[in-house]
């Protein structure tokens, strides 16, 4: 019995071994959402395109898709291809929840821009890239100043969140979406949220 | 958060130092910028490496105080705050975690093992002072033969 | 051609640590005296092939040859020469490559200073540093070598972050590296004494002025680290609780607990099992801080590039080392005696006591930082572990450690009384009460928790003059410059070092308590006042340094009528990253800092200026030189240097069981 105390630090040793060897498989830096399995919170955006405002209410009875994106966000052309893929089979509608497009540009300084101006310019710039990489979406929303993105919990762009047909949010994937994540992860989802 | 800051200087310089005048706080209410570093120290930014909401120049950090002024004005108290942001982002956003069962063992851990240890500090401590005699053991014996000769001045 | 001669070094090198760690364990196994006397010369031979490796190395960054990948990434043609040496150590494939200069430093100077240790014992202590080497020098040719060349070349390097652009780049990182492999000196002595089967008050006589050498190094590496954050993060604090500030201060509470235990293993030889797991702790403790920066599996400002196949491979070198030298003290550590017996109050009792305190705390820092990943590998979530949880754990378990450390100088070996122990500490304790009721309500305003600090600090600043006091008073009949002379040099080392704490504490308390900070929007022309001083912003110019640009303000602040500073400080923006850098301006003293950095321009042409007050923070480094020339004294103490006659004698006498192994 007594000799078993001298392992004790041995033992405690190995659990750490564990615990460091799961974490190198580990990404510190994604946050888990907390909204998972709780409703969308509500906003009203204008639309990219038009004069009007969408609520996520108007989808309800349907599962979708809210991908937030931006023109200056690098990532979000990488996986802008994925996107127009999935708006082509038409499997769920795609909205697109643009974040901060002119504030969130390093290159400007929203400072020297008023309000006006801000809204023009976002519109421009949005609908600029959607011509030019492709257009997946239902439709876009417009949060200039990101308070929309907070109540969402977006701290990177891009992020897609699956949305139930109750209008609770299902899923949040934090990055840009892979061909991979869509088919391993998001399909087997929405076919078990659509009857 | 590139600035054309020389540009700038270069008009503004001849211009300012003429007049004196009291400095203002950068804030438009120095109160609640004090309130909201206080709270914001206990807070993580979210994009950051490891720093605090308070100390953090990314733009969502800014936003976020942004949005932690807003509730003030809405008069929320800071656990109010706290709870608005994590019901957004989660626990991850508390540099506090808060007590619940899966910070128990954090929480309780440190003073556990105290109480451990001064246990088995008084055990051994009674151990020592009754079953050993306050008499020379032959290890100590060999030693008191080592000190000698250490002390030796050569 | 030099870099492949530094490659080929490294290569040599680990062949080399291969000898050094096979051979002199076996003859030391099979008393073989030619095979452990390869040691010494494969130590020398390392020192020497690594350093060459390290100069190579220096060279590339030095000469701006951009064909060898780590210069280009993290160097730049218009870097000062001395970042440029710098930046050496400045990625993860050359702080290894320091860190392992840094090993070879370590056991040329064991093989240099050891002649007085028996054969086996120096054998076996640099066969175990010999592994150690093997790890990293494995680690480095086979993940990160730092002489990987980039063909074609880059016409012009990255450039090294802006952040380590520092004076603190060049002295922080080689002093902690000194003190973190300097225990790995302790840790093999800890080894060698476990596999020689002679854990004796001569062991730790041996490895105590090695481990007090190694814990001065880490001491002094983490108060400039401390003090480089204040000046360059620009908002003044100077300690985050970050995992990899936390990474550094383990092993210092490892390293503290063990020299304690060191000192009472060799007075009494008493706590010897105890003593030799947290040699083993303290490197270990050590070699896991490596593995946080380069793993990637904790956030971390300080953080390198990460590379998950790094983290395997330390990860593993982590397991055979460490879970190697913990079995061999689970098969070993029973069989090791208790050593001199004391009573329950007794200066033995204290510092076992303090120990454990010390461990505790210990734990509660891994813990907090650990903490995050255990949970996110339970599938628990995500939360984090910040500043307000180590004060709220950490201050209640450090505040008993530092009472107790007021006691333990008073208490007397074997058997004391808590009667007695009363009566030479009341003085004292009132005293020190007395203290904290007053100074705060000197300086202005009482809080319980600046008064609580302030308490502990006195303490020991009065216990400590007390037992100053009754060792001149009384004793030998030599007159008072006499016994002042009597006195050890380690035991003026210890109040020292404890002085040190105290100046530390209060350092924090005070700056804590009664920092004023202002962020101010501010014009040319300008003027703000806080307490006594009166800051006036002059004006605003452009600058223009080696590789950034800059505004550099010109402030200067008054005291009444007199001139106390005029203070610049810098907005940079490095050329080749774009990257604004803050550059505060401070003014310091021993009673206060004055501290001013810019923010961002607003406006036309006024700037948010932040400034702050510090009172007394000087006295947190300082309380930390003290601490660290304390140790230092106590290395100087005779008994280490004259007994290289004697302590063969001794060894000889005492060790009868070397022959078992």
């Amino acid at each position: 019995m007594k000799a078993l105390r001298y392992l004790i630090p041995l033992a405690i040793f190995a659990m750490l071994v564990v615990f460091l060897w799961r974490g190198l498989s580990l990404n510190p830096r994604e946050i888990p959402s907390p909204l998972i399995d709780k409703p969308t919170p509500g906003f009203a955006l204008p639309v990219l395109g038009s004069e009007q405002t969408f609520r996520p209410e108007e989808l309800k009875g349907q599962v979708w898709l809210l991908n937030v994106w931006a023109s200056w966000c690098v990532s979000c052309r990488q996986e802008h291809p994925v996107l127009v893929a999935i708006g082509k089979e038409r499997v769920l509608p795609v909205v697109g929840l643009n974040y901060k497009e002119v504030r969130g540009d390093g290159e400007l300084d929203p400072s020297k821009i008023d309000a006006a101006t801000e809204k023009a310019l976002a519109r421009e710039r949005a609908s600029k890239w959607l011509t030019r990489h492709g257009d997946p979406y239902l439709l876009s929303v417009l949060d200039l100043d990101g308070r929309v993105g907070v109540d969402l919990g977006v701290y990177g762009v891009p992020e897609t969140f699956l949305i139930d047909r109750e209008g609770r949010i299902r899923y949040k994937h934090i990055g840009p979406l892979t061909k991979e994540v869509w088919s391993t992860v998001f399909l087997p989802q929405v076919k078990k949220l659509s009857p | 958060m590139k600035m054309p800051y020389f540009l700038l200087l270069l008009v503004g310089l001849p211009l300012g130092a003429a007049i004196a005048e009291v400095a203002t706080p950068l804030a438009a209410d120095p109160v609640m910028e004090e309130r909201l570093k206080a709270l914001g120290q206990d807070l993580r930014c979210l994009v950051c490496q490891n720093q605090s909401l308070a100390d953090s120049n990314a733009p969502l950090a800014e936003d976020l105080r942004q949005v932690i002024r807003e509730q003030f004005r809405l008069g929320k108290n800071d656990d109010q705050v706290r709870g608005f942001l994590v019901e957004r982002y989660g626990d991850f956003v508390l540099y506090k975690p808060p007590l619940k069962g899966s910070t128990l063992p954090l929480w309780l851990g440190p003073f556990a093992l105290l109480a451990l240890g001064l246990g088995v500090l008084v055990v051994l401590l009674r151990k020592r002072g009754h079953k050993q005699p306050l008499a020379p053991t032959p290890d100590a014996k060999a030693q008191e033969r080592a000190r000698k000769l250490l002390d030796q001045d050569p | 051609m030099i870099p492949e001669l530094g490659h080929f070094a490294l290569i040599l090198a680990l062949l080399l640590a291969l000898v050094q760690a096979v051979f002199p364990m076996y003859g030391a196994a099979r008393g073989d005296a030619t095979l452990m006397s390869l040691a010494r010369p494969a130590a020398y031979g390392s020192l020497v092939l690594i350093a060459s490796a390290f100069l190579a190395q220096a060279y590339a960054f030095a000469s701006n040859d951009f064909s060898v990948l780590n210069v280009a990434s993290h160097s730049n043609s218009k870097l000062p020469l001395e970042y440029r040496l710098a930046a050496t150590w400045g990625s993860h494939e050359g702080s290894l490559l320091l860190w392992t200069l840094m090993l070879s430093g370590w056991m040329a100077a064991v093989a240099r200073f050891s002649r007085h240790l028996p054969l086996a014992m120096v054998a076996r202590v640099l066969s175990v540093m010999g592994m150690v080497a093997i790890g990293f020098l494995l680690f480095m040719l086979v993940t990160s070598n730092p002489f990987e060349r980039l063909l074609p070349a880059a016409p012009e390097g990255r450039d090294l972050n802006p952040l380590l652009q520092d004076p603190g780049m060049v002295f922080h990182p080689p002093m902690l590296y000194m003190g973190y492999v300097g225990f790995s000196v302790a840790f093999a002595f800890a080894l060698a004494a476990l596999l020689g089967g002679r854990l004796d008050a001569t062991w730790a006589r041996w490895s105590r002025p090695w481990t007090t050498l190694a814990w001065c190094f880490l001491t002094a590496g983490i108060a400039l680290g401390s003090v480089w954050a204040y000046y360059e993060l620009g908002w003044g604090g100077w300690w985050f609780w970050d995992p990899v500030e936390n990474a550094s201060f383990m092993p210092w509470l490892a390293g503290t607990a063990l020299i304690h235990s060191l000192a009472v293993t060799e007075k009494r030889g008493a706590f010897r099992s105890w003593t030799v797991l947290l040699a083993i702790i303290a490197f270990s403790l050590s070699l896991l801080g490596t593995f946080l920066v380069r793993s990637g599996v904790l956030t971390s400002v300080h953080a390198f590039a990460t590379d998950p196949a790094r983290g395997v491979f330390i990860l593993a070198f982590l397991a055979v080392v460490i879970g190697g030298s913990l079995a061999l003290y689970a098969s070993r550590a029973g069989a090791v005696g208790l050593g001199g017996s004391f009573a329950p109050v007794s200066r033995e009792a204290l510092l076992l006591g303090n120990n454990v305190l010390l461990v505790v705390a210990l734990a509660a820092v891994l813990l907090g930082t650990l903490y995050p990943l255990f949970i996110d590998a339970l599938g628990l979530g995500k939360l984090s572990v910040g500043p307000p949880y180590f004060e709220a754990v950490f201050y209640p378990l450090m505040a008993p450690v530092i009472f107790l450390m007021g006691l333990g100088p008073m208490a007397r070996w074997k058997q004391s009384s808590a009667l007695e122990l009363w009566r030479q500490t009341r003085l004292s304790l009132g005293v020190a009460v007395f203290g904290a009721m007053v100074v705060p309500w000197l300086m202005g305003r009482w809080s319980p928790l600046v008064a609580s600090g302030l308490l502990l600090a006195f303490w020991v600043i009065a216990t400590s003059l007390s037992g100053l006091f009754d060792r001149l008073a009384r004793g030998a009949p030599s007159g008072f410059l006499g016994r002042l002379k009597q006195q050890p040099l380690s035991w003026w080392g210890m109040q020292l070092g404890h002085m040190g704490v105290a100046v530390f504490i209060i350092g924090v308390a005070l700056v804590k308590a009664y920092e004023v900070e202002k962020d101010l929007r501010m014009a040319p022309g300008d003027t703000t006042s806080i307490g006594a001083y009166q800051f006036r912003l002059v004006d605003l110019r452009e600058g223009r340094g080696p590789n950034f640009k800059s505004v550099i303000g010109r402030m200067e602040v008054w005291e009444g009528e007199r001139l106390q500073a005029v203070l610049r400080p810098e907005k940079r923006n490095y050329d080749s990253s774009g990257m604004p850098m803050t550059e505060a301006a401070i003014q310091r003293s021993l009673s206060r800092d004055l501290y001013v950095s810019l923010g961002d321009p607003i406006g036309e042409h006024a700037w948010g200026v932040r400034i702050y007050v510090k009172p007394f923070v000087n006295w947190i480094w300082g309380g930390c030189v003290i601490m660290a020339l304390g140790g230092l004294l106590a290395i100087f103490d005779r008994r280490y240097r004259l007994r290289a006659k004697a302590a063969n004698a001794a060894a000889t006498t005492t060790i009868a069981p070397e022959a078992r192994v």
